[in-house]
């Protein structure tokens, strides 16, 4: 956690009747950092956001922007600008004129008002737009205007409400990228509110994960992804085997668990500390399990089965693996390298699994 | 010219073969069931609108004379018009107080639309049912109630009256324009509401917020996002107010008295006790096309605001 933060959100909670949309949920944001609220719809992503946005009001708590408490602040009074779920582009104003829209405070002289225009017209690559009407941009267009129109505000945080969720997938990836150097020429805070882990993954320097109301972790992206603390980010960030166990023993700095459908489990002690007879939950990434043909004498970290199904996915495979006595199958990626997937998804049934101690993650079971 | 072709040999085919280059044809052409969609509508219009209008232009050509037309073809009836000062006046009188009407109306209207658009959240129907509730009555009822409300010995006279406020009852607020504006606006205030209701209930919510994300309080937020959307909602509402008043004649004539008199009534008297129905088809050919006029000039006046503002 950043010791000076810039956004501080203390202890607040959101309610709509008896339902808690948002519930004590408390997260600092560092100055410059581009945040992600990472959830599932409905955990109250948005409802945080636009609580930051000031368009609803904390039902309990605090928040403080810049060191400012902001619950008596309207929204256009707010150092922050917020790009909109569906752009919220004015229908009845052009291009240049959406851009404008918040300089008239600003009482900007005609030629001052055109340079800022066609600055922020460039920085989202659409010289000469400027007099397009709203109803005739792309998704894209109206994704790069609703940027630039508060971008020019100069806001000290810039909120994005799913801001890649209307644009088609070629697109989103190019946008990611153009988002993200964006973000690091301009040095905006960025709080971005996205339900697609992969979006989340490749934008931000650190995620907070919500479900029902609650954050559940936060974290920077390489740490939720390699090591969640709980099921749910697991399993909500990218494609994760479960296993349910039992420590069997803790000695010579290694944790030996019985699992089922994979038999014994090893892993370092050093990260964990449960002991012998914890319930545990054993979590296993499919790019981690590494397959090969034949039935081999088992050991620990091994496994045995027959392949049951798989999903060419071009770049890579996902091979389903059936183990003895179990309906549910083990999932398995494999990268397409030199073709090995394609041919991995109709050759040899019977295949061994592997898998090195550092891959395993060791969860408490909820 | 190929289809037409292709039908008609279908046409010639066996039994079944008509109804089917029919289906076929209706599948195919967007226009054709546009139109049969529209054409009892289009015949109704035809055969009750468009007709009696050419046949007021034909007798607006004609002169009265004793109890037969003259059916030579001529235009003394418009100048008739033009030569007597009271007609052109009447009318032209008649512009502005409906003007004032729509005016009235509409200002009155809007924030009774806001309110049901954007602060009432649950029966809504409700609301607009009771919105037309007026309408229930008859329009000579409604007229003759304000004649009670406005009259020497009125509801508000002795009202003001009982309250001490006033000492000889008011004489200023019947028999007059104002109470022709009042009653009219009154009689008229549904078809001002439900339109601009429609406008206001269209406009997507996050507009407003993003205008306050830019900076803007609730009173610019109005005048830059919420007025300008549902301008259509406030033109149709001028015009459907605007449009029929002009050619009443039941109000003013109720409550009108002598400066109240408006177009209609000269029109009326001269089918009625005038006995000339060639005059008074030129007196309502020339109305119409005044008030299609002053429709113009009123849309190309908010076309030009549209451009100021923008």
């Amino acid at each position: 956690m950043p010791d000076e933060a810039f956004i501080s959100i203390l202890d607040v909670s959101k309610h709509f009747g008896p339902v808690k949309a948002v519930d004590r949920v408390s997260i600092n944001i560092a100055q410059g950092e581009f945040f992600a609220l990472l959830g599932p719809s409905g955990c109250g992503k948005t409802t945080l956001l636009r609580m930051l946005a000031g368009f609803e009001a904390p039902t309990l708590g605090e928040i403080y922007i810049d060191d400012q408490p902001t619950a008596s602040m309207p929204p256009y009074q707010r150092p922050v600008n917020m790009v909109f779920q569906n752009y919220a582009i004015f229908p009845h104003l052009n291009v240049y004129q959406n851009i404008a829209f918040g300089l008239r405070k600003e009482k900007l002289s005609r030629s001052d008002l055109d340079a800022r225009v066609n600055e922020a017209l460039a920085l989202i690559k659409l010289e000469g737009y400027g007099t397009r009407g709203a109803n005739e941009l792309s998704g894209g267009q109206r994704q790069r205007v609703a940027l630039a129109r508060a971008l020019i505000k100069r806001p000290k945080v810039l909120l994005l409400d799913e801001p890649l969720g209307a644009l088609d997938k070629k697109l989103r990836e190019q946008m990611q990228i153009e988002l993200r150097q964006l973000q690091k020429s301009v040095g905006i805070t960025f709080v971005f509110v996205t339900h697609d882990q992969e979006e989340a993954l490749t934008m931000s320097d650190r995620i907070a994960v919500m479900s029902e109301g609650h954050v559940l972790e936060i974290g920077s992206p390489e740490g939720l992804y390699e090591r969640p603390r709980t099921r749910f980010v697991a399993d909500f960030i990218g494609t994760m085997n479960f296993f349910e166990g039992r420590v069997r023993a803790r000695e010579g700095g290694k944790i030996a668990v019985d699992a089922e459908r994979v038999g014994e489990v090893q892993v370092p002690a050093d990260d964990y500390d449960f002991n012998a007879g914890d319930t545990v939950v054993v979590a296993l990434r499919p790019e981690n399990i590494r397959m090969r043909p034949g039935r081999p004498d088992l050991t620990a970290n091994m496994a045995h089965g027959t392949m049951s199904n798989a999903a060419y996915l071009g770049d890579r495979a996902h091979i389903y693996v059936q183990t003895e006595g179990s309906e549910q199958p083990i999932l398995v990626a494999m990268q397409n390298l030199d073709g090995a997937a394609s041919s991995a998804t109709h050759g040899e049934r019977s295949v061994a699994l592997q898998w090195s101690e550092q891959a395993v993650l060791l969860l408490r079971p909820e | 010219m190929k289809e037409q072709t292709l039908h008609a040999a279908e046409a010639g085919s066996p039994p079944g073969g008509l109804r089917e280059g029919v289906r076929r044809a209706f599948l195919r052409h967007e226009w054709l069931r546009a139109y049969t969609l529209v054409s009892p509508t289009l015949i109704l219009l035809i055969v009750a609108m468009a007709a009696p209008i050419g046949v007021l232009v034909g007798l607006s050509l004609w002169t009265q004379s004793g109890m037969e037309f003259d059916r030579t073809l001529t235009l003394a009836n418009y100048e008739t018009f033009f030569g007597k000062k009271i007609y052109p006046l009447v009318l032209w009188r008649s512009i502005q107080i409906s003007a004032l009407v729509a005016f009235a109306t509409v200002l009155l209207a809007y924030p009774l639309a806001y309110f049901i658009a954007f602060h009432v959240q649950r029966h809504k129907m409700v609301w607009l049912i009771l919105i037309t509730l007026p309408f229930w009555t008859s329009y000579l009822l409604r007229v003759f109630a304000w004649k009670l409300i406005l009259g020497y010995n009125g509801v508000v006279n002795s009202g003001l009256t009982t309250l001490g406020l006033i000492e000889q009852p008011l004489e200023f607020i019947l028999y007059n324009v104002t109470a022709v504006v009042i009653t009219l606006a009154h009689a008229w205030a549904a078809f001002a509401i439900l339109p601009i209701y429609v406008s206001l209930e269209k406009i997507d919510r996050s507009l407003i917020d993003a205008a306050h994300d830019l900076g803007e309080g609730p009173v610019m937020t109005f005048l830059r996002v919420t007025l300008p959307l549902s301008m259509p909602g406030v033109i149709a509402a001028t015009l459907l107010v605007f449009i029929p008043t002009v050619g009443d004649y039941v109000t003013p004539k109720l409550v009108g008295g002598t400066t109240g008199i408006m177009i209609g009534n000269l029109i009326q008297s001269a089918f009625g006790r005038g006995a000339n129905w060639p005059m008074g088809a030129a007196i309502a050919v020339i109305s119409m096309l005044m008030v299609t006029l002053a429709v113009c000039v009123f849309l190309g006046g908010v076309k030009g605001l549209k451009k100021l503002l923008a």
